[in-house]
């Protein structure tokens, strides 16, 4: 990747993370852990990948994204505010009463939300709807859904990675948040789906292994997946919880928490120092 | 009754399907492994480009529909009443009814006269659970013609809507040249000053057999077709009360939550007077024909009219 391009998604993604704490800050509630691990995943998408048009948001022609795992909504509508489909602000109101932005996201009112998601395992059926219609009428928009690696343990996940397989989807890119913790504690402990890889193969799907936060291999990954034909591509990102923020990192109590002023403050620090570092 | 005309909804849904495909030429159906048993096989048969078959795995159904219907186009889902309103609930409530996505759920085989397959597959249910999704709009035609319209004003609206058809032959009863077809509205089929009998599904020609009954002991019946559950004809029912002082529902579906709560709830609010509810009472169906079960269950023309008689001798 063009190191310019890697620095400007770099910048983009430390925003993306401010975001997310501002939203789940002043909600006092919601998602962090597993919203810092999707950052770079949803800025590399928005910036560098997916076609779409924030003025035109329900352009027919647009690539589409499923946020299957919908409780990190704090970080699609952070970069979606950045890629300026609705107003920055909007983020300090999440969750809030009357508020544009619901706890999870909401296709029918917010701008750029292509499926409403929040029930585990739903998302990625109603990827691969879009994926089929796409297809039937030789659309050529691609569709990426992402889920959690805990999120996997839901069987409707598993209907839909045989549809995928079944009916050939070539148009759709399944992206798992690998960042090894759910709720309860480590997935491996809690209901262990591993391995995740396997299974993906296994059900038909040409599987990918990235590394969720170094751009360069998240453009290799999504390259070596824009030339399979024939079958869906499941692409595994190994990812922290929590990425960015030092006291979140690898923690599962940061999953369903927000921080408080103290800690809102710190992460806030520790993100603008590392937007400040990253120099031309 | 020898020479009336009987033909099960399920064959409607699927005669329709076809009928309206040239109308709607994006238009998909999908099925979870009983294209056979839910009739879209006769729509896979003439228009298999467009036929998508799920297997047995509902849940994902559901959600592929919902996928489906956010890129524009019109899709039928279409399984067992059990399994698409039931087994696949959540996902109908969250993937389609919160998103108010335009999918049209064709669930066959509802209530207890699926027959010999028994409990597991007999779902008197499922009006209850689609009628408490927000925006779900519900229909339960009472025969041939009506199921066949029923499938035509689903997809003129945008939305999603439940359309209950049944595995038993039933007597076509609407086959006449002045019948109209328009969602959220009853059909008046008999005026009287009595009683109403506000019937659906399957339950309306018994309805009209109960009201000549009930004319032969001097009762003068008004007899409702509600073919929409929800939204619900509420200025229909009310004016019903109002004029006749007491109802009697009837509905091959379990007296919680159908039709019958449907109607009390309206009357509740607008004309409070007696309804007595017929139905499938808070039981599990069983094995056998379901001719048979449906005499058993009392879901007869003959305890319409007892019913009837019973909602009468409560007015005061």
């Amino acid at each position: 990747m063009d190191a310019t391009i890697r620095k400007q998604l770099e910048r983009t993604a430390c925003k993306v993370r401010m975001g997310v704490i501002e939203g789940t800050f002043n909600a006092k509630s919601g998602h962090p852990g597993g919203s810092l691990s999707i950052s770079d995943l949803l800025t590399y998408l928005y910036f560098a990948k997916m076609h779409v048009d924030p003025k035109n948001p329900k352009m027919q022609s647009r690539d589409r994204l499923v946020l299957s795992k919908g409780h990190t909504a704090p970080a699609l509508y952070s970069v979606l505010a950045q890629r300026g489909f609705f107003d920055e602000a909007e983020l300090k109101s999440l969750r809030h009463i009357g508020a544009l932005l619901q706890g999870h996201p909401d296709m029918k009112h917010i701008p750029g939300v292509d499926m409403s998601t929040g029930s585990l395992g739903q998302g990625i059926s109603a990827a691969c709807g879009m994926a089929l219609s796409g297809k039937l009428a030789s659309d050529s928009y691609k569709v990426y859904a992402i889920l959690g690696d805990g999120e996997i343990e839901e069987g409707q996940v598993w209907e839909a990675a045989m549809f995928a397989a079944h009916y050939q989807l070539d148009n759709l890119v399944a992206i798992v948040d690998n960042n090894g913790l759910q709720i309860d504690g480590k997935i491996t402990d809690v209901m262990s789906p591993m391995p995740i890889d396997k299974k993906f193969e296994a059900f038909g799907w040409y599987v990918i292994t990235m590394d969720a936060h170094d751009f360069d291999d998240i453009e290799r990954a999504f390259n070596e997946a824009e030339n399979i034909s024939g079958k869906p591509v499941a692409i595994i990102q190994k990812s922290t919880k929590g990425k960015g923020v030092s006291f979140m990192e690898n923690q599962v109590g940061w999953h369903g928490k927000a921080p408080n002023a103290d800690e809102y403050k710190q992460a806030m620090d520790e993100l603008q120092a590392a937007l400040d570092s990253i120099k031309d | 009754m020898a020479d009336v005309i009987k033909k099960a909804t399920r064959d409607s849904y699927g005669d329709a399907l076809v009928e309206v495909s040239e109308l709607y030429p994006d238009m998909v159906v999908l099925d979870a492994d009983l294209a056979a048993a839910t009739k879209t096989g006769t729509f896979k048969k003439a228009c298999p480009d467009r036929f998508i078959d799920c297997g047995i795995a509902e849940a994902n159904m559901m959600g592929v529909a919902a996928g489906i219907a956010s890129t524009g186009r019109k899709v039928f889902a279409s399984s067992f009443a059990m399994f698409a309103a039931g087994r696949a609930y959540e996902i109908v409530r969250n993937s389609i009814g919160y998103p108010h996505l335009n999918v049209k759920i064709g669930a066959t085989h509802a209530g207890i006269s699926v027959g010999e397959d028994g409990a597991t597959h007999q779902c008197n249910e499922d009006i209850a659970l689609m009628r408490t999704i927000p925006g779900m709009t519900v229909i339960n035609p009472a025969d041939d013609v009506e199921a066949r319209a029923a499938v035509k004003a689903a997809l003129e609206i945008d939305g999603p809507v439940y359309l209950r058809f049944g595995r038993l032959a039933v007597p076509v009863i609407n086959d006449n040249a002045d019948y109209k077809f328009e969602l959220g509205k009853g059909i008046t089929l008999k005026d009287g000053k009595d009683v109403t009998i506000v019937a659906t599904g399957l339950m309306v020609y018994m309805a009209v057999e109960a009201a000549e009954m009930l004319k032969a002991e001097g009762i003068d019946a008004r007899v409702i077709n509600i073919h929409t559950i929800k939204p619900l004809d509420k200025e229909l029912i009310c004016k019903a009360a109002q004029e006749t002082g007491c109802i009697v529902t009837a509905e091959e579906h379990s007296v919680i939550g159908g039709l019958g709560a449907a109607v009390a709830e309206a009357v509740t609010e607008c004309c409070p007077v007696p309804v007595v509810k017929l139905g499938v009472n808070d039981e599990f169906g069983h094995s056998g024909p379901a001719v048979d079960l449906l005499k058993e269950y009392g879901l007869t023309a003959e305890n319409i009219a007892a019913m009837a008689k019973k909602a009468v001798s409560l007015k005061k």
